[in-house]
């Protein structure tokens, strides 16, 4: 199985490489990508280098042109694509019908993968960008428990790239449009959800509160430690209860699931975060690289060494981790 | 004058209820109706026998039918129950995911895609149109600039693809495989007692500071305030739009569907207010704004 590391900045993308990753991506400085952050991506230039500096070391770089582009936006979208072609990158990750429709026909040659934002759930869903787009590989949604990625993947017209660890995000990717309801912004129009620039922390007498748009996502007590306003993780009052009645800030780490990843034929596992520092990505892809080492050194033996565990825990969310919806439990 | 269309029920009913409620839809003034489960796999108070029943007895009443499929698709189950509602031509479907073009496709069903679509450019439009697409939603967060250029597009392209637009109800926001319902009550999904049953217009999500924020409806989350677009009919009408599309709850429909009857007819201004049930307003994406805003 294949490691794809994430690549916010060029020097994140030398260390994930450095680190042991057969794959990087990364997106261009705007939102034609779903990790629209302020300093972060890469220009031309910085793109360049970076794809030089992985083919030289034998891995791939992919990029990422995974928002959804309106009338006013094609061509800068459209220009995305014709940029990535024009670098040399080794495969494109799309989300859109059209623009999947537009890379198909402008540039057959270049590999297209379906992003986790096209929402791909089922075998006739791959078919359908198969037939249409002829997309190589498809990242499957955080959605599915192990069991629906084994019926996935036993009538998969395409290669399987699903998420092995970081964020999780519990909503069908593409189609969740909670951070558009309660600011201007979402994943799929701008790359961005819970934006930053919609943020504001307040120290009040109840606690620390954390405001998405003027909205209370959270308030912390004495010694409790604040995360992010991602809106789907705060907690709420449903029926006189206060709980994350969405979802705990949790990372999602598949670690344990290798073996049956490996069994079902799955071609490549996907760490989130371009969002993250270098160091971030150092310690993650070494670890994973170690993992997905023994487990082909010992097929059959493979279990995870607490080192591993300890480094991913400490970099998850909250220090905590889920299998997430591969657990039918989870859900 | 453009057609009302009432939506998929987004909750979950008792078949009784269900029934109760088409049998009125059937006398009120709305041209196309929109049946089955678009949400959950385990909502089965009515099997798809039921709703092509159903869907003839609407039919038989003048109304245009159109079967409507599952979001989010995750089992094979799921796409048994797919196939099924594509392997009949008496009716257009509703394709709610791609799953649903590719099954629809191939059974040759002409197909009308619901507002969780990823719809945002003509081209996309362009690629399914050659799938059979017929006609199809616009997503819940655009707003009438990005639909006046679709719409733009369109005619450019000379594709006659009638555009429809989510006008009035909770917007349906996001879907998930776990089920916020069931972790309310601390149950199982798999043996989630079916509590939506008792929830028939959602559970409401509120921040602790008692803003009414979203809608728990067991896997999809809705928005908290209720999406009202009526008095942008005669703007809807004027660029192109051909449908507005109520979406079922199961208090005071009947007088959504007369007030936006007579809106359309240009009988009582559009600016009339419509005060129903307790929910505030909400029409922000229209303008290009946060969902959740009321513009005035």
């Amino acid at each position: 199985m294949e490691l794809v590391c994430p690549a916010g900045s060029l020097p994140a993308l030398k260390t994930a490489v450095d680190n042991g990753a057969n794959a990087v991506y990364f997106g261009f400085r705007d939102s034609t990508n779903a990790r629209q952050f302020a300093g972060l991506n890469f220009n031309d230039k910085r793109a360049a280098e970076g794809i030089e500096y992985a083919h030289r070391r034998g891995a791939r770089v992919f990029c990422a042109i995974n928002t959804y582009p309106q009338p006013d936006g094609w061509e800068q979208w459209k220009g995305a694509v014709d940029r990535a072609a024009s670098l040399g990158v080794d495969a494109i990750i799309l989300a859109d019908m059209g623009l999947l429709d537009y890379a198909a026909n402008r540039y057959p040659d270049i590999p297209r993968h379906l992003s986790v934002q096209g929402s791909a759930t089922s075998h006739e869903a791959l078919s359908f960008y198969k037939d249409n787009f002829d997309i190589r590989r498809a990242v499957l949604p955080r959605v599915l428990s192990l069991d629906q990625v084994r019926g996935v993947a036993k009538h998969s017209p395409v290669e399987l790239e699903v998420f092995a660890f970081g964020s999780l995000c519990i909503m069908a990717e593409g189609r969740c449009y909670l951070s558009s309801y309660l600011t201007d912004e979402s994943p799929n129009t701008r790359g961005a959800c819970s934006p930053a620039k919609a943020v504001r922390w307040h120290e009040t007498p109840q606690g620390l509160e954390s405001r998405l748009n003027d909205v209370l996502i959270d308030r912390y007590g004495q010694g409790e430690s604040a995360g992010y306003p991602t809106l789907c993780k705060g907690r709420f009052e449903v029926e006189g209860s206060v709980y994350h009645a969405i979802e705990e800030p949790v990372s999602l780490n598949t670690l344990d699931l290798l073996p049956e990843l490996q069994e079902l034929g799955i071609s490549a596992v996907k760490i989130e975060g371009r969002q993250r520092s270098p160091a971030y990505i150092a310690d993650v892809a070494r670890t994973w690289r170690q993992a997905l080492d023994n487990l082909d050194r010992t097929p059959g033996m493979f279990t995870v060494e607490d080192d591993w565990r300890n480094t991913l825990s400490g970099l998850s969310e909250g220090g905590l981790t889920t299998l997430g919806a591969y657990h039918r439990k989870w859900k | 004058m453009m057609k009302l269309s009432l939506g998929p029920i987004l909750w979950f009913w008792s078949k009784q209820t269900v029934f109760d409620f088409y049998a009125r839809a059937a006398e009120w003034p709305v041209d196309t109706i929109y049946l089955g489960e678009a949400v959950c796999s385990r909502r089965r108070e009515l099997k798809p026998d039921d709703w092509f029943d159903l869907a003839r007895d609407l039919k038989a009443c003048g109304k245009e039918v159109v079967i409507s499929t599952q979001t989010l698709i995750e089992s094979e189950a799921d796409l048994r129950r797919l196939r099924r509602i594509c392997d009949q031509n008496e009716f257009l479907v509703e394709a709610n995911d791609q799953s649903a073009v590719q099954v629809a496709s191939r059974h040759q069903i002409p197909f009308i895609t619901g507002p969780s679509m990823n719809i945002y450019n003509v081209a996309t439009l362009k690629v399914l149109a050659k799938q059979g697409l017929k006609g199809w939603n616009l997503p819940v967060e655009l707003g009438k600039e990005t639909l006046e250029q679709l719409i733009n597009g369109l005619k450019q392209e000379g594709l006659a693809l009638p555009a429809e637009v989510f006008a009035w109800g909770f917007l349906p926001l996001a879907w998930s495989s776990r089920c916020f319902t069931a972790r309310h009550y601390n149950l199982p999904k798999d043996n989630c007692e079916f509590r939506c049953l008792q929830h028939p217009d959602g559970m409401e999500l509120r921040s602790r500071e008692s803003q009414e924020l979203f809608r728990l409806n067991g896997i999809s989350t809705l928005s908290g305030s209720r999406y009202d677009l009526m008095r942008e009919l005669p703007e809807m009408e004027r660029m192109g739009v051909k449908t507005v599309r109520l979406s079922p709850e199961h208090q005071g429909m009947e007088e959504v569907v007369e007030r936006f009857d007579q809106v359309r007819r240009g009988e009582v201004p559009a600016t009339d207010p419509l005060q129903l049930v307790q929910a505030p307003p909400c029409n922000g994406y229209w303008y290009g704004k946060p969902g959740m805003d009321l513009i005035r």
